[in-house]
């Protein structure tokens, strides 16, 4: 059975009012990205719902490409069709016969744009209903949650079946909310807060601070494989690293060890918001969850958000570790960050951080580092690397060693 | 020169010495290393073992590099015996097992191991129904060759495993050295098997290097301590170059198996019709099914083994007396001992052991040579 076309229906899009186009073509333009390269498949973004002509595309190609798009309630791969009444019973027959379990339930569900034909929707579903009854006896009518819902829709051109919906990903198209840069560790909180603002919409960048030597090449590698796993859901993200050997050395030189590590995220959060506004974000967001070590407490998250106005976004805040694992199992990065290697957060880290940092302490220690000064080089050091799905950096052997295996 | 001497070592392949050389020269950093060097010796490495495991079909971390199939047997044999000797010290291994196998069995009896042998049919397979009575509550080890090296009979290695999965708690070792490459992969690999030896040297690949597949889940104690190289199980600085190369050999030998298997087949089946047509020729190994397609062993009455090597050597045809471990040494082929062959005309047998670049007329030329030898030696001996 080859799928002529899917129909996508969206998500919350449909309660947005006047935004609706710009959400809409927001999703019709991260759907074409996707599908970049199947040039065959056509897309038809309507009011209602997104048409994908396929063209002759495998549908289960296409489908793995839909799953992690956002904005998208769920879809139907669907079968065209002759009009006539034969073709469309024998269609809906076969169709019924090959998903059919023992004592599942089902309906007809028709709809038709073509108000010329011969039967209405009413007539078509007593009909068709009763060519699946024909076929298989066993099967029971239930008008209220079927499990199977067979939808027909009579076009101008033709008629089209289909019978199996599968969900999509939800949330909203990844960009309609604007763009926000991820602060990326390495660890397990960070990549589920860049999924989760992706869900809501947001665009992310990736901003990864790197301490060579302190830190070890593979944390920076790890961190852009963690990036690629996030890609999925929009095709492409930027991935910056910051050079923060000095920055890091200055401080272990100059400030209280309780204080390292509230004065180093506050140039992490400086920084970080210098690079959104150069590239036109609209918030910072990271993987701070309230807890009880030294950088998850309120007065820590106070003496960090000191630096600027500009809203965190902390999708995880108030998620339990455990929850938080979930997600990163369930978006495939939980293995990945669990690898052992040094990042910026672990190395210099102090005995005895302050749990409770003083915001009149912070601000008075950070009088003997030149803040600003250190920062512009920092910014002036960044790499940016346009990370798409499908590569992979920790394990780039296979190609480096193509000639010798 | 023909070589029909495969079954002993192989020749290396052009393009696995490249890799092996390759290798040596850029990548030569100690893979424990944390300098890059090193890091890029580890990829390479760990490279390596993923496209190992990929062939077969297992995962990664169940493969663990040796110096080849005599330490993977050694291994698999008295590791099993360290790490399952409270359980029981009862051991079974086939009456045609390599002496890497069974010399460790001799070894361990010493120790204070009980080590019984499954006797073979006159054809040189392991009786399945005897093994089952055998068995025993403090049996801990059954070892079964898949291929012998001497006369080429292909064990029931997927017979065994269905019986032994009435015994969950019994480690089965396959010595799979001749098998690889050579018949199909279920027939020496079932889900049942726990250990695997293998080794690159006969299949192209350097010597000094094999591996052994180790099941996920089961135990087995090491037996070279030191640096904790292998997740800590095989110590010893990785031979990179040895691997990689083995790999790459590895991946050859198993891209269009099939085709090389049936083309091998073809040229033993066409040997064995040929010898069979001489009266004096004695083929312990005919028929075609259920033996591996590149051994054949033959013995020519009254003409001892040595002296028909030698003058198969002064045409440039390579062949040998059984297996190379034991050719010289005095005595003959254990495996036929086992199957009841005579001590006479054991002495006689000899071994033709082909491999994929065997030809058709590299075998037309070896009868051509046969015939005049035969002829020689009926008037030799009257």
């Amino acid at each position: 059975m080859e799928y002529s076309e899917i129909m996508v229906r969206y998500g919350e899009l449909s309660t947005k009012g006047k935004n609706r186009r710009i959400f809409i073509n927001q999703l019709a333009k991260n759907v074409r990205h996707s599908l970049h390269d199947f040039p065959e498949v056509k897309i038809h973004a309507d009011r209602d719902r997104m048409h994908l002509i396929l063209n002759g595309v495998e549908y289960k190609d296409i489908k793995a490409r839909l799953l992690p798009i956002f904005g998208i309630q769920n879809f139907s791969p669907a079968l065209q069709i002759e009009k006539d009444l034969s073709s469309l019973k024998k269609a809906v027959q076969e169709q019924m016969r090959e998903i059919y379990q023992e004592g599942q339930t089902f309906k007809i569900n028709t709809r038709r744009s073509d108000h010329k034909y011969a039967y209405d929707t009413n007539q078509l579903n007593q009909i068709l209903g009763d060519a699946v009854l024909e076929c298989l006896p066993t099967i029971k009518v239930q008008m209220k949650n079927p499990d199977i819902k067979v939808l027909v829709e009579i076009r101008q051109e033709s008629a089209y079946i289909s019978c199996e919906t599968i969900n999509g990903a939800g949330g909203l198209p990844v960009g309609s909310s604007g763009k926000g840069m991820l602060m990326l560790s390495g660890g397990i909180d960070s990549p589920v807060a860049g999924y989760l603002s992706m869900k809501r919409g947001v665009e992310i960048e990736a901003v990864h601070f790197a301490s060579p030597p302190y830190t070890s090449e593979k944390a920076l590698l790890k961190a852009m494989d963690l990036t690629v796993k996030l890609t999925p859901y929009v095709g492409k993200i930027q991935f910056i690293e910051v050079p923060f050997t000095e920055i890091q050395e200055e401080i272990k030189q100059k400030v209280p060890s309780g204080y390292l590590m509230t004065v180093t995220r506050r140039m992490m959060m400086r920084i970080t918001d210098i690079l959104r506004k150069q590239r036109r974000g609209l918030a910072i967001i990271n993987g701070e969850s309230l807890g009880q070590v030294a950088s998850q407490t309120l007065p820590s998250m106070v003496a960090i958000n000191d630096v600027t106005v500009t809203p965190v976004i902390r999708p995880v805040v108030s998620m339990d570790k455990l929850e938080i694992i979930d997600i990163a199992n369930a978006i495939d990065t939980f293995n990945l960050s669990i690898q052992p290697y040094e990042d910026c957060c672990t190395i210099f880290a102090p005995p005895q951080p302050k749990t409770k940092p003083k915001l009149e302490k912070v601000r008075e220690y950070e009088k003997y580092l030149q803040v600003d000064e250190l920062i512009v080089r920092a910014v002036a050091g960044i790499k940016i690397t346009e990370i798409k799905t499908g590569q992979s950096y920790l394990n780039s052997a296979v190609a480096e060693f193509e000639d010798f295996l | 020169m023909i070589y029909f001497d495969n079954s002993a070592t192989t020749a290396i392949s052009p393009s696995a010495l490249d890799t092996y050389i390759k290798t040596s020269q850029r990548i030569f950093g100690n893979p424990s290393s944390l300098h890059e060097l090193g890091e890029q010796a580890d990829r390479l490495l760990q490279q390596s073992r993923k496209q190992i495991a990929s062939l077969l079909d297992v995962k990664a971390n169940e493969i663990f590099f040796t110096s080849g199939g005599t330490e993977g047997d050694n291994w698999v044999i008295k590791g099993t015996a360290f790490e399952k000797k409270t359980f029981g010290k009862h051991i079974l291994i086939s009456a045609i097992e390599h002496p890497a196998v069974s010399e460790s069995c001799l070894q361990l009896s010493k120790l204070g191991f009980e080590v019984e042998y499954i006797p073979v049919d006159e054809s040189g397979f392991v009786r399945v129904g005897q093994l089952e009575q055998q068995i025993r509550p403090d049996t801990i080890l059954v070892s079964v060759m898949a291929v012998n090296n001497e006369i080429g009979s292909i064990q029931p290695i997927a017979a065994i495993s269905q019986l032994l999965r009435k015994y969950p708690t019994i480690h089965f070792h396959v010595d799979a050295v001749q098998a690889i490459g050579k018949i199909p992969r279920k027939e020496w690999l079932t889900s049942r098997v726990d250990f695997a030896t293998f080794s690159a040297h006969k299949f192209h690949g350097p010597k000094g290097i094999g591996f052994i597949y180790w099941k996920e889940g089961r135990k087995l104690a090491s037996l070279i301590s030191g640096g904790g190289q292998e997740s800590g199980q095989r110590s010893g600085t990785e031979n990179v170059p040895g691997i990689v190369a083995m790999a790459k050999a590895a991946r050859l030998l198993l891209e269009d198996e099939e085709k090389k298997q049936l083309k091998e087949a073809a040229i033993r089946a066409y040997l064995a019709d040929s010898l069979q047509k001489f009266d004096k020729v004695v083929l312990f190994s005919s028929e075609t099914k259920n033996y591996a397609p590149h051994i054949l062993l033959f013995a020519l009455r009254g003409v001892r083994g040595e002296v028909l090597v030698h003058s198969f050597e002064a045409k440039e045809i390579i062949i040998s007396t059984t297996s190379a471990c034991s050719s010289k040494k005095k005595g003959s082929s254990s495996t036929l001992r086992a199957m009841g062959v005579s001590e006479n005309l054991a002495t006689s047998a000899v071994r033709i052991s082909l491999d994929e670049t065997s030809t058709m007329s590299d075998a037309e030329q070896f009868m051509f040579v046969f015939k005049q030898l035969y002829r020689k030696f009926l008037v030799i001996n009257g």
